[in-house]
């Protein structure tokens, strides 16, 4: 009966990808699994999403791409919310991503890299994990 | 919730009120943050606000049926106040589903071409199932943006449902959008909404149908008992192609400024006022009367209501 605490995400998709059922599929996931989630659409700049998550005061930001592209642009994500005062909030990411991309993209600070084998119970439980950390650094 | 150290919440509080001066765009969306969250922040936060700013912002509502163009709409409507300097902020609600809790929030997505764009501030909300508590909180947001220098507060909700309704009541001028072709929602909201409108936008004008729902929108606002308000103004519009947009804009104009002139700005802002208050009075309510229930919850004799009679004398 008491009221939870609202886990509020943002899921984006950077670049000129415009496959946007990965994104959208997650985002309905984290919805049913109560999440509020803020959609940005397709074709964003690294600094227009970074921009959406800075006003929309998200704890976590969630990217997908399914192009090739994530090498360039989830770290450019990372480094657009460091330039808007926001390199804090945590980000995620997914889609059609090497196993040899993994481990530099956790260096280049996406704090978890899904690919397309990763059970969704999992991402969903991700995304609770780094906005419960991000929500407890704030308070 | 959790709580620190009172140290560090002082420290946080200052740096939001800092943000907020300096309209800092994370300064502003932890306001917003603190106030939905009902957190003790929230009190200091919305004390300091300059009450010149929120009294001077045009705070305008624009609801009507999904797939309407409201968002579309709303995103043109930006880009006029802009080219005129004002800085514009947007509160856009959307529903929570009753079961999981959880909302799509995706009103942004037509809005994103003024994300890089510091004066437009756009902020989702979702309703959390409140019966109160949602007005309270959209009006606080309003208040947080007009006072980080917003001169034009447009707040965006589908207008079904009571707390719909109620946000909406929370504005200076309200606009109704309706498009050709969603006749079976239209039907459905004519009860309410058509009544708080003081503008009807007819959007996708270019479509079949569209001056059939001219013609009938204008005979409705005709019809209206004689010596309530002014009639609603029908606009057409053809957002995606920012078509209607420039003599909308004019209207609203016009409206905002008999409402100053008669005075009906300054009744509803009291309403307004009034309401709040009832919904945060609520809301702090809550808590208390949840933990009385939980309390008594082995003992489920006698009818609901009398318990709740009860359990309200001993408050």
């Amino acid at each position: 009966m008491t009221e939870q605490k609202k886990h509020r995400v943002l899921i984006g998709k950077p670049g000129l990808d415009g496959h946007d059922r990965g994104a959208k599929f997650i985002a309905r996931a984290l919805r049913d699994a109560g999440f509020e989630v803020v959609y940005t659409g397709i074709r964003r700049t690294p600094e227009e999403i970074a921009a959406a998550a800075v006003q929309e005061d998200v704890s976590a930001v969630g990217l997908s791409s399914l192009s090739g592209a994530h090498m360039r642009l989830f770290p450019a994500v990372v480094e657009a919310l460091k330039n808007s005062g926001a390199g804090d909030i945590p980000v995620l990411g997914g889609g059609v991503i090497p196993d040899q991309d993994i481990g530099l993209l956790k260096d280049a600070g996406i704090n978890y890299v899904f690919t397309s084998g990763t059970p969704v119970e999992k991402i969903i439980s991700a995304f609770r994990t780094a906005c419960e950390t991000q929500e407890g650094r704030r308070s | 919730m959790k709580k620190s150290s009172g140290e560090t919440r002082l420290m946080i509080s200052e740096q939001i009120l800092k943000g907020l001066r300096d309209r800092d765009p994370r300064g502003i969306a932890r306001a917003i943050s603190l106030v939905e969250e009902n957190d003790p922040l929230a009190d200091e936060i919305l004390a300091s606000l300059d009450d010149s700013l929120v009294d001077q912002a045009m705070v305008l509502g624009i609801t009507g049926p999904p797939g309407a163009g409201k968002s579309t709409l709303t995103d043109r409507i930006i880009s006029k106040y802009r080219s005129q300097g004002k800085r514009v902020g947007v509160i856009a609600v959307d529903p929570s589903s009753p079961i999981s809790g959880g909302a799509l929030l995706g009103d942004r997505i037509r809005m994103m071409g003024h994300a890089l764009d510091q004066d437009v501030v756009v902020r989702s909300m979702a309703t959390r199932g409140r019966l109160g508590g949602l007005c309270a909180a959209a009006g606080a947001a309003v208040r947080i943006l007009a006072g980080s220098g917003c001169s034009v507060i447009i707040i965006e909700t589908v207008g079904v449902g009571q707390s719909e309704m109620d946000i909406i009541r929370l504005a200076d001028i309200t606009a109704l959008v309706l498009a050709p072709g969603l006749g079976d929602d239209i039907q459905a909201m004519k009860a309410g909404l058509l009544e708080v409108a003081d503008l009807l936008i007819v959007n996708k004008a270019d479509c079949e149908g569209a001056e059939t729902l001219v013609m009938d929108m204008e005979s409705i606002t005709r019809e209206g008992s004689g010596k309530e308000k002014e009639k609603a103004k029908v606009c057409k519009t053809v957002a995606s192609e920012g078509k209607g947009i420039d003599d909308l804009l004019a209207t609203i104009e016009t409206v905002d400024a008999s409402h100053r002139k008669s005075g009906e700005r300054r009744t509803r802002r009291k309403k307004a006022y009034d309401l709040e208050v009832l919904d945060w009075a609520l809301e702090m309510m809550k808590p208390s009367i949840i933990e009385k229930i939980e309390k008594s919850g082995h003992d489920r004799k006698g009818d609901p209501r009398l318990r709740a009679a009860k359990l309200l004398e001993q408050q």
